[in-house]
Formats: structure tokens, C-alpha cells, sequence
């Protein structure tokens, strides 16, 4: 469970982050999750949740912003969703699908006081 | 702790040392190479990494800098049975890192209505925007050096060490290859590795479930320093965690072995997204096991349509060819690049010589 490190680096960028801007406490961690990307959802908030204990983000509200994901198809020449990998193109149901969208995993904004 | 494979931090080690000590390479290991080609290692190397970060006020915008920087010193012994030492190359690879916050107190009012002091600051910053800048640092030192870096990844007992083995053995005199070695516990596979001639470093993770792009850094400077050379880095068998790391490789080269699932890309999509090779291996057990081989490449390319595919069985050696050829291919074009880059520079610098000439 990869969720961990990534969560000890936004931990690592909201900390710095807070204390630039003498900030006392943390209140919420806004945080843009695609739906392609290499992170659980929950696996992430539980993760984040045990690594801000004893920091000036703990118990701050974790907000994730779900970034959908969308693909190139190459047969039909555009954009199309892609809810997962593996699922084939909406339009013409093939696979040559190159990834535009949906692959962030981006600390978008915090709150502090 | 993660409650559902236990994976943590600060157990890390590299060739036995903990990772997290505060001068990386004090007193390390140090390779010199044989007469029949195998390398041993005693040697000094030398590493400093430190961060700082500054914050400047302008007016009411704030922008803070951080900057990490890399100092790595390698000194070659080229130790002949003579006695007589050669102090070779040194190099000091630095990098900056920037980033910029912006603060706009005003909207702190809209989010947070019970504290009138809440402040919301805009960050945009990726997750892995530290690894990646590491694996960047860990790329161009592989152009530099003409070293074709591949990440092998694919589930525990795929035969990743097996193969490797098997193609160092054929490789043998013809290309020099050196073996990052990634695993929770034990020394087992660079000792595997080792036995061939080939020099292989071990990293540990400890409750780690993936090697990242520092830890590679780490280990770089305790291989010997070969030239156009193959670097394999063997990542952790796991087919989830590794796939979100890069670190700094040409290719991802997924291993599944026929004793696995034909439907195993489709289990493990984010793994076969992010590799660009796929390696069937153990194709001498196919008569004994229920594996469709093309119907696993099908659904391979599903999520992967770029996918070079080659079947192999690094136990009797079929389809070992194509693989070695590829590899081959590999290190031709890191070489060529490296020529390229070296030449570059020389024509840069016989250019502004000659600009300093006509002054």
C-alpha cells in the first residue's frame, strides 16, 4: 500500500506549506484524485488521516475533488471518458485509448488559521 | 501503518546500511573489477544531499523557493594486482527545485465562515513531484553514462531473478551489465547476482512495498561506474505500489509468468498501463498449465496498446534471442546518445572558445 508514502508527501507539502504562512492549525486539505491514478480513494484518506496525527494538520477535513478520467481514441480521432483502465472506447468499442486525463493525484489547495 | 499490508517508512537499507543515515556513502563499498571480469567491491564514496527552503515577501505576494541539493562524489579505484591505485572520474550532479505558493486571503471568509482568520492557500503541487524530480536526476545520469536503465516489476515469483541471471550469463563479454536489487528482506538476489560476476547492490525496503526514485539515487554511486552499459533495477514483486514510481528508467518491463493468470493485466491494469514491455515468461511450462498466451497479450494491450511483447523462458532459453537483441539494441542507442550529448558539448565549447578567441 503505496497510499502511505504518498501520503507522508502531502503531509510533507501541506507542513511546509503551513508553516511558510505561520499558519496554527490546518483545517481541510482540498486534494484532486483522478480516476486513472495509482491511489485508493479511502485507502489515501485513512493514510493521511494516521500520518497528520501530532501535526499541525491533524484532524484537518480531507477533501477530494474526483478528476474523471478521458482518453484519446485513435480509431475515432477524439476525446472520450474513460471510467477505468481496461474498459474499451464508448464510441467504437476498441482500445486504442491513450491517456489525456485522469492520472493526478494533486494537493490542489489547504485551509488554515 | 498501513492496515492492510503494514507498509512504513525509515526502515530502508542499501547494500546493508540504513538509508536514513544523516552522510549517505561515508565509508562505503567500492568496486574494482578482476582479471576474469568479476567485481568485487571496497571503495569511497561520498554523498551530501541537504534541502533549505527560503520564503521572500514582496509587497503582499509571497513566494517561497525550495531547493534540494545533490552533491555526489565517486572516486574509481582501478586496483591492478600490482597494487597501484588510479583516482578516476568525480562528478557533482546539483539540482534546484522552485516552487512558488500563492495566498489569497480574501476567499478564507467563503470557506471557513466560523473563523474569520481562515486562509485558503492555493498550492497545486503533485504528490510525486519530489520523486519525479529525482528520477529526473537518476535519467539524465543514465544518458550521461550511456547506461540502459530498465525497472522490472511483476508479482513475487514471476522468475525476475532467474532471468536476470540467465541474461547477464548470455550478455557476458559482450555487454556490462550491473544490478539494482529491490526486496523487503535479505541479501538472497544480489548474492544471486553477484555469483554471475556481475556487480549488484540490495536495497531493502523494510516494510516498504516499492523501491522510489531516491533510493535508487542512493544506491547508484555504490555500483561501479560502468559506461554504455545495461542497469537492471529489480523493483519489489508487487504489481500495485510500484507502478506509481518512476525512477528514472528507459522502460517499465512487466514480468507475468505463465503460472499466473491469463487475466492478469486485467487485475492489474495500473501496473500494465505504466509499463511499456511485457515479458511472458516460463513459456516452457505452457504444456502443463492453463495459460492462453495470446488472450493475456490481448488484454495486455487493452490497457497498454504501445506494448512490446516477447515471450521467454529464461530455464531452457527459448525466445531468450529476442530479448537479448532488444537489450542489445538498448544500450546501442544510450551509447549513441551519449556520443551525441559529448559531442554537443565539445562543439559548444570549441564555439564559445572561438568566441573568446575574436574578443
Amino acid at each position: 500500500m503505496h497510499e502511505m508514502s504518498l501520503a507522508e508527501s502531502m503531509l510533507e507539502i501541506v507542513e511546509n506549506t503551513a508553516r511558510k504562512h505561520r499558519a496554527q492549525r490546518v483545517t481541510s486539505v482540498q486534494f484532486e484524485l483522478g480516476a486513472l491514478s495509482h491511489a485508493d480513494r479511502d485507502a489515501l484518506a485513512f493514510a493521511f488521516d494516521v500520518v497528520a496525527r501530532g501535526s499541525v494538520a491533524e484532524n484537518a477535513r480531507f477533501e477530494v475533488i474526483e478528476v474523471p478520467g478521458a482518453a484519446w481514441c485513435m480509431l475515432c480521432s477524439k476525446t472520450v471518458t474513460l471510467a477505468k483502465f481496461g474498459e474499451a472506447c464508448p464510441e467504437c468499442g476498441h482500445y486504442q485509448l491513450t491517456v489525456t486525463q485522469g492520472d493526478t493525484m494533486r494537493i490542489s489547495s489547504i485551509e488554515i488559521v | 501503518m498501513c492496515s492492510t499490508c503494514g507498509c512504513g517508512h525509515g526502515e530502508v537499507k542499501i547494500g546493508g546500511v540504513p538509508a536514513e543515515e544523516r552522510h549517505e556513502g561515508h565509508g562505503d563499498s567500492h568496486w574494482h573489477q578482476h582479471e576474469d571480469g568479476t567485481w568485487h567491491n571496497h571503495t569511497h564514496s561520498h554523498q551530501h544531499a541537504h534541502e533549505h527552503s527560503h520564503v521572500h515577501t514582496h509587497g503582499s505576494e509571497s513566494h517561497s523557493h525550495s531547493h534540494v541539493h545533490a552533491h555526489s562524489h565517486s572516486h574509481t579505484h582501478e586496483e591492478s594486482l600490482t597494487g597501484s591505485h588510479g583516482h578516476g572520474d568525480r562528478d557533482h550532479p546539483h539540482s534546484h527545485e522552485h516552487s512558488h505558493d500563492h495566498e489569497h486571503a480574501p476567499l478564507g471568509a467563503v470557506h471557513a465562515p466560523e473563523v474569520s482568520a481562515a486562509r485558503v492557500i492555493e498550492i497545486e503541487r503533485d504528490l510525486l513531484e519530489r520523486n519525479d524530480a529525482i528520477a529526473r536526476q537518476n535519467r539524465q545520469q543514465f544518458v550521461d553514462r550511456g547506461l540502459f536503465a530498465l525497472n522490472l516489476v511483476s508479482s513475487p515469483g514471476s522468475g525476475k531473478t532467474t532471468l536476470l541471471v540467465r541474461t547477464i550469463e548470455s550478455l557476458r563479454g559482450d555487454v556490462a551489465c550491473a544490478v539494482i536489487e529491490g526486496d523487503q528482506q535479505t541479501e538472497n538476489d544480489a548474492d544471486r547476482v553477484r555469483a554471475t560476476g556481475a556487480p549488484a547492490i540490495q536495497i531493502n525496503t523494510g516494510k516498504g512495498c516499492h523501491l522510489d526514485a531516491r533510493m535508487v539515487a542512493l544506491a547508484l554511486p555504490k555500483l561501479p561506474k560502468l559506461e554504455d552499459a545495461l542497469l537492471f533495477i529489480e523493483n519489489v514483486g508487487n504489481l500495485v505500489c510500484p507502478a506509481a514510481f518512476d525512477l528514472g528508467e528507459a522502460h517499465k518491463v512487466a514480468i507475468l509468468s505463465v503460472t499466473e493468470g491469463t487475466d492478469k493485466p486485467l487485475k492489474y491494469p495500473d501496473m500494465f498501463h505504466a509499463a511499456d514491455v511485457l515479458l511472458i515468461n516460463k513459456i516452457d511450462l505452457l504444456p502443463y498449465v492453463d495459460f492462453d498466451v495470446e488472450q493475456a497479450i490481448v488484454y495486455a494491450r487493452r490497457i497498454q496498446p504501445k506494448l512490446t511483447v516477447m515471450k521467454v523462458s529464461a530455464t531452457t532459453g527459448e525466445g531468450m534471442d529476442d530479448w537479448l537483441v532488444w537489450l542489445k539494441r538498448g544500450v546501442e542507442v544510450a551509447r549513441t546518445t551519449r556520443l551525441n550529448d559529448v559531442q554537443t558539448l565539445r562543439k559548444k565549447i570549441a564555439a564559445l572558445e572561438a568566441q573568446l578567441r575574436e574578443r
